[in-house]
């Protein structure tokens, strides 16, 4: 059995060590929001955070998170207001949706790291999670303006 | 000897003012019935077809939602918002009750049938030079072809006394020079049809030579470009902005299909004027227009085709073929930045590879084993993980990460034998846990 916590909750997970946490999370656990993509981390659809680190899942043994937690996109905020979940809601940046649960928390875990990016960094963080629909320009600004918000709401104590 | 200055003054002032009311003055012309438009030839009512086109009179004679010819076509200018006139042949709210005489002294004098002047928003100035057959073959166009609508004109909005139509006796005497065009025997036969056409019922100069402040052109200033409808009507003289010079048969191309492939397209207030407008004319005229725009843009006739703006600009277009064309510089950007990437400190859990050990020890091996196989929960920083590609990436772009990072971020020499190791390390890692 590998033990973990995700989103709050500690888990025990009886699986093939080397299965894909991604598997683990989707089939074991049942959260679905985290995306299958290449299968390959080239796209990002699958990251979550492992440490509050952002990781892509799908090529992460389960057994190498024994004892971490885990955040996926159902934990990032109990209410899924998330600055970054607000931003994301207010320009209407998904349009198939299927990449935005990767980018949703790899923007939060840049914006840990990075509270005011520049549009390059932006880029440079954020160029490994691909949306074949294009919605580069409305992702970049939704970073933006979560910065701006959580920034915002540091100042205001 | 005060008493006396007065008087003068005063007599001065009565007979100018006397004068201007004589200048001013237009007497009526007879209202016709519609029984007398009178018939004319098909020829020359196509005739008139294509010169009402050319002259885009519908352009600024039928508002947006309206029918063609029928007005309220709201033109903003720098005194207040004119509406344009009725001109189908209604009886009452158009010019139905025009003979063909007050019709040509309209168009020539800017004076409509009743006798009062009009607003020189109608270029008059410019249809002035035009010669009566012309203006006649219209009157004949619009008399037999436009369907007659009776609409409810709206008021213009002009502020007291610019909406004094007699004060436009004034403006006219001022700065318009009525008269029919005069060819210039400077020019060429082609040359003089392009300047009738352009001056007179194209009315070019209308748009793209700039105003005075109050509203008329600068005819010192022909053609050296203006603001319209708050677009910017290019200079048609030696001061046009284009990179790569006009010639007369971009000018053709332009006035027949809107476009040139070394300059743009004819958009905004310019559309209407091609594409319902001067395309209309016979290719003779068109030829005209181009040779007389061509010489007072100061064209040559060099192809731009091989010029070397023309070649710069197509290179320029070119996407860098530098970028990101290495393949391990391209890997880096997708696979290892999203957390490897810092701007400009290093955070806490976003190890920079460009000086870490592993990228700066003599051999590859400590680099190679973690892209392969990554670190778990206790080793490296507790509690988080790095993924391994071992099963994502192949030797080639591993090798190809490793030589990225080495050369372009380290700044160290190459690793010798660095695809060999990991072919080796693939095969006979992990080993150490």
């Amino acid at each position: 059995m590998i033990k973990f916590e995700i989103n709050g909750r500690s888990v025990s997970v009886d699986a093939d060590p080397k299965t894909p946490l991604l598997w683990a999370i989707r089939d074991e656990i049942g959260l679905t929001g985290t995306k299958f993509g290449c299968g390959i981390g080239m796209c990002g659809a699958c990251t979550v955070h492992v440490g509050g680190r952002a990781t892509r899942s799908c090529i992460t043994a389960v057994a190498d998170v024994e004892g971490t937690k885990i955040t996926t996109i159902e934990g990032l905020d109990d209410q899924a207001n998330h600055p970054v979940q607000e931003a994301w809601r207010n320009l209407r940046v998904p349009q198939c949706g299927y990449c935005q649960s990767g980018q949703i928390m790899q923007a939060a875990a840049l914006l840990q790291d990075i509270p005011a990016p520049t549009d390059d960094d932006i880029d440079a963080v954020m160029t490994g999670n691909l949306c074949r629909c294009m919605t580069y320009p409305r992702i970049r600004q939704a970073v933006r303006e979560a910065a701006t918000a959580m920034t915002g709401a540091q100042n205001n104590g | 000897m005060l008493k006396n200055l007065f008087l003068g003054a005063l007599a001065i002032g009565v007979t100018g003012a006397v004068g201007f009311g004589v200048y001013a003055y237009k007497s009526p012309i007879a209202a016709i019935t519609s029984d007398q438009h009178g018939d004319f030839e098909p020829e020359l009512v196509e005739k008139g077809r294509v010169l009402a086109s050319a002259g885009y009179c519908a352009t600024c004679h039928t508002a947006s939602d309206g029918e063609p010819y029928a007005g309220n076509y709201a033109m903003q200018t720098g005194f207040g918002t004119l509406y344009s006139t009725n001109l189908t042949p209604a009886m009452e709210t158009g010019i139905g009750s025009y003979s063909a005489e007050a019709f040509r002294r309209a168009m020539h004098e800017g004076v409509d049938r009743e006798g009062r002047h009009l607003f020189p928003a109608f270029p008059y100035d410019h249809f002035t030079k035009m010669t009566d057959e012309d203006v006649d073959a219209i009157y004949a166009y619009i008399m037999t072809e436009v369907a007659p609508i009776e609409t409810v004109q709206t008021p213009n909005e002009l502020p007291f006394p610019l909406d004094q139509r007699f004060l436009q006796a004034g403006w006219k005497l001022l700065f318009a020079d009525l008269g029919r065009f005069e060819p210039d025997s400077d020019h060429s036969e082609a040359w003089n049809r392009g300047a009738y056409l352009a001056e007179g019922l194209t009315h070019c100069g209308a748009c793209h030579t700039p105003r005075n402040a109050l509203g008329a052109e600068k005819t010192s200033e022909q053609y050296a470009g203006a603001q319209i409808d708050r677009w910017s009507a290019p200079a048609l003289t030696a001061a046009n902005a284009s990179s790569v010079p006009w010639t007369a048969s971009d000018f053709k191309s332009y006035l027949v299909k809107g476009t040139t492939n070394y300059h743009g397209v004819a958009a905004g207030p310019m559309g209407p004027v091609v594409h319902e407008g001067v395309r209309d004319l016979p290719e003779d005229d068109i030829d005209a227009l181009a040779i007389y725009l061509a010489d007072k843009v100061g064209a040559t006739e060099d192809d731009p085709a091989q010029s070397e703006i023309v070649l710069a600009s197509l290179r320029k277009n070119q996407p860098d073929p530098q970028y990101r064309r290495d393949l391990g510089a391209r890997l880096y950007a997708t696979a290892c930045a999203s957390c490897h990437y810092n701007t400009a400190l290093i955070s806490q859990g976003r190890p920079d590879l460009g000086i870490n050990s592993a990228t700066n020890l003599d051999t590859p091996n400590n680099l190679i084993h973690v892209i392969l196989d990554g670190m778990n929960a206790p080793e490296g920083i507790s509690g988080v993980v790095m993924p391994g590609f071992r099963d994502a990436l192949s030797d080639t772009e591993i090798t190809a990460i490793a030589a990225y990072l080495r050369d372009k971020r380290a700044g160290q020499p190459a690793w010798p034998n660095l695809a060999e190791t990991v072919a080796d390390l693939r095969v006979n890692g992990p080993a150490a846990h």
